[in-house]
């Protein structure tokens, strides 16, 4: 294994974009190559270190049994400390390894990543996990707009991968979502799941409105209420204890199906909680 | 004395060309022009004109030359890491084409008003595609308006009566007896009086009200509580969709009650929709009431110049798009930005106060007619020039015609003939000091 500790340097000014931030780049590399890697500030190019003190602790559990020397993407592990919610873009396109952030991120966490793992144990900003195709993105605290949603001018959002937020997002969760899962523990707010054809989606708590608006297929389960409830929808019976994917719900729920305000015959499936 | 026909009215997105003008001295008579329109024409004699360019120097504010004022404020732009160009709504297409120029050059980001108004209504149209028509259409052949959070009575007070329900058309020869209309308002504004239908729903409903429509077109009864969460009865709204299916040819007119009311993009999107479907029972289209005069012009040429409506980041080298990362409210509210040149607009008026406290803390360069919250807070102010009425140039009329217009007088100053001609004279210095 190979771990890289990324330490913040202070207060950053005009927003960072660090897609270079991530295992498959920094994997194999010394402490100098990582530090001289090019992010963007506005139209300015600089080296990471202008922005980050760099530590590299290669060899760290060496995996013996592969035989490799710990400097591959999977093997390598990337620490962030400090605040970084003014970098945006970090994990983006990721592959394989993991990124753990003390501290909350910036826009565009993990967009598009295909594997591994990103913590963030504090917030993240809109478009965390934006059209993801696999790996695992945990957001121990609260998320921005736009989770695991289509970038603008598309209706293909996540297709794989899960997505877990331990507090609550805001508004256009899992936009056009494909596939894979999106659980929130708190709260959502507007649009949730809309244009989703796929996969699932679990809110906890409570959503205030447009929850699968102009949804084809996939499902999604509200636990909490709904303030203004898609008109859309048709009730199509009750169930007790849903299970859905590996996930339990406890108690019982009215299913409908819908976006009726789509077509004639939509696919998706949503669950309201009722007792 | 002097008469001029024919001229067209810089105010709203209305560009009434129809407009004749006396200016003799310092009074002008305006004549065809409505309230608002008559209010700008007065403009040109006002004693509050600003007339020179001025600078502020440790807090007070001073006139300057001309020459002075251009280099600081090419330098306010050059120094900055990340400026923002923001080309207001009142001025000419060809102004807006050299800032955009001039943020692809410096990396800047590029935004216009439309971001505070109907940029959710061209988000709306890429997401479903939009059934549009001109202005001329509708008035020769629609049977049924629609105003759709909206109150042309008082934002555009010539719609009704030049373009949508007063005017005899082809196929409308009876004007407003051949034609009917419905309001869609929570208020009970003076245009829902003068409609034949009023549906008054609650406001932030627009979206649900949308999706029932579409619900009960696709043959389905919308769920119960739409009753509740709009408070309008799926009685009425069978009663609207009937009107809608029915007609001729039915254009609706969306407003900033769509764009601008949560949902937002979403609604405007599920109006699209609507009208698409609609068009699967009779002619149906669909267009925005454009508040300022050239609010559209700038949609039109930031697209087919870079591709993308407003809110342009060229920070990267290309263009980028994403609204609520590189619009401009968000880039001030996350002090994402470290200088501005703002054109032909009053942001410290209209934007939220955070972004206003923060343009105070900033350096900032104004191009502008008349003192306003923004020119107070400026570094440099370099006074405008009238669109329509002291330069030629271009406008994109509320459906995206494009109206070119002639001037009655000349450019008061000596030192600039239009505003397109400043932002090229600042271009030139940025250019200059960047070499
Ligand atoms: S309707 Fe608009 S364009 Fe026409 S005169 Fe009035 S303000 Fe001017």
């Amino acid at each position: 294994m190979t771990e890289i500790l990324l330490r913040s340097k202070g207060s950053i000014g005009i927003m960072v974009e660090a897609e270079v931030i991530i295992p498959d780049i920094f994997a194999g590399k010394k402490k100098e190559e990582i530090e001289g890697l090019i992010v963007w500030q506005g139209p300015f190019s600089l080296p990471l270190a202008e922005f980050f003190d760099v530590d590299v602790r290669s060899g760290a559990g060496l995996l013996e049994d592969t035989g490799s020397d710990g400097t591959r993407p999977d093997e390598t592990s990337i620490l962030i400390e400090g605040d970084v919610s003014r970098v945006k873009r970090i994990g983006q396109g990721m592959k394989a390894g993991r990124i753990e952030i003390h501290g909350s991120a910036g826009m565009h966490l993990g967009a598009e990543m295909t594997g591994g793992s990103i913590l963030v144990r504090g917030d993240a900003g809109s478009w965390a996990g934006r059209e993801m195709k696999g790996g695992l993105l945990h957001i121990a605290g609260s998320a921005a707009d736009h989770i695991g949603s289509a970038y603008r001018g598309s209706w293909r959002g996540m297709t794989g991968g899960e997505i877990r937020i331990d507090g609550s997002a805001r508004s256009q969760l899992g936009g056009g979502l494909v596939g894979g899962q999106i659980v929130v523990a708190g709260n959502v707010e507007n649009f949730c799941g809309i244009r989703q054809s796929g996969g699932l989606i679990v809110v906890k708590g409570s959503a205030m409105r447009g929850v699968g608006a102009e949804m084809n297929g996939g499902t999604i389960a509200v636990c909490g209420d709904i303030r203004q409830f898609s008109p859309g929808f048709i009730e199509t019976g009750h169930e007790e204890n849903v299970k859905l994917g590996d996930m339990q719900l406890e108690g019982l729920y009215a299913k409908f199906t819908g976006d009726y305000a789509l077509g004639k015959n939509p696919k998706g499936s949503l669950y309201c909680r009722e007792g | 004395m002097m008469a001029s026909k024919n001229i067209v009215c810089p105010v709203c997105g209305a560009s009434c060309d129809d407009i004749q003008v006396e200016l003799s001295g310092n009074s002008i008579a305006v004549k065809n022009a409505c309230k608002m329109g008559n209010a700008k024409f007065q403009e040109i004699v006002s004693s509050h004109r600003i007339r020179e360019p001025l600078l502020r120097k440790k807090g007070a504010i001073r006139p300057a030359q001309w020459e002075e004022a251009i280099e600081r404020t090419a330098e306010i732009l050059a120094r900055a890491r990340r400026p923002l160009i923001f080309m207001g709504s009142e001025t000419s297409c060809e102004a807006m084409e050299v800032g955009l120029h001039l943020g692809e050059f410096l990396g800047a980001v590029v935004d216009s008003n439309s971001t505070v108004c109907h940029g959710p209504t061209a988000m709306g149209i890429q997401e479903a595609g939009r059934v549009g028509a001109t202005a001329g259409q509708s008035k020769s052949r629609a049977d049924l308006t629609v105003y759709w959070g909206s109150n042309p009575l008082e934002s555009m007070p010539r719609h009704m009566s030049r373009y949508a329900v007063y005017p005899r058309g082809y196929w409308t020869r009876r004007g407003r007896f051949d034609r009917t209309v419905i309001t869609v308002d929570p208020r009970k504004s003076i245009t829902a009086g003068n409609s034949d239908l009023h549906i008054q729903l609650r406001p932030n409903s627009d979206h649900e009200l949308l999706s029932a429509l579409l619900t009960l077109l696709h043959g389905k009864r919308p769920h119960p509580s739409i009753e509740e969460v709009t408070g309008v009865s799926i009685s009425q709204m069978e009663e609207m969709l009937e009107l809608m299916k029915g007609c001729k040819f039915g254009t609706i007119y969306v407003g900033l009650g769509i764009a601008s009311s949560y949902g937002k993009h979403r609604n405007a999107e599920a109006a699209f929709n609507l009208v698409k479907e609609l068009n699967n029972y009779t002619k149906f289209v669909i267009g925005a009431l454009r508040g300022h005069c050239n609010v559209a012009g700038f949609n039109q040429i930031a697209s087919y110049l870079y591709g993308f409506p407003f809110g342009l980041d060229f920070s990267r080298g290309y263009p980028r798009y994403n609204p609520g990362e590189y619009t401009a409210v968000d880039l001030l509210r996350d002090k994402d930005v470290d200088a501005a040149l703002i054109v032909s607009a009053d942001p410290v008026s209209h934007f939220p106060a955070a972004c206003a406290e923060y343009l105070a803390g900033i350096p900032m360069a104004c191009i502008d007619i008349a003192p306003c919250p923004t020119t107070m807070l400026s570094d440099v102010v370099l006074p405008g020039v009238i669109d329509a009425m002291e330069c030629d140039g271009t406008f994109y009329r509320l459906d995206d015609v494009p109206i070119y217009f002639q001037p009655f007088t000349k450019s008061p100053f000596s030192f600039t003939k239009s505003n397109a001609d400043t932002m090229e004279q600042i271009f030139e210095r940025v250019k200059a000091i960047k070499k």
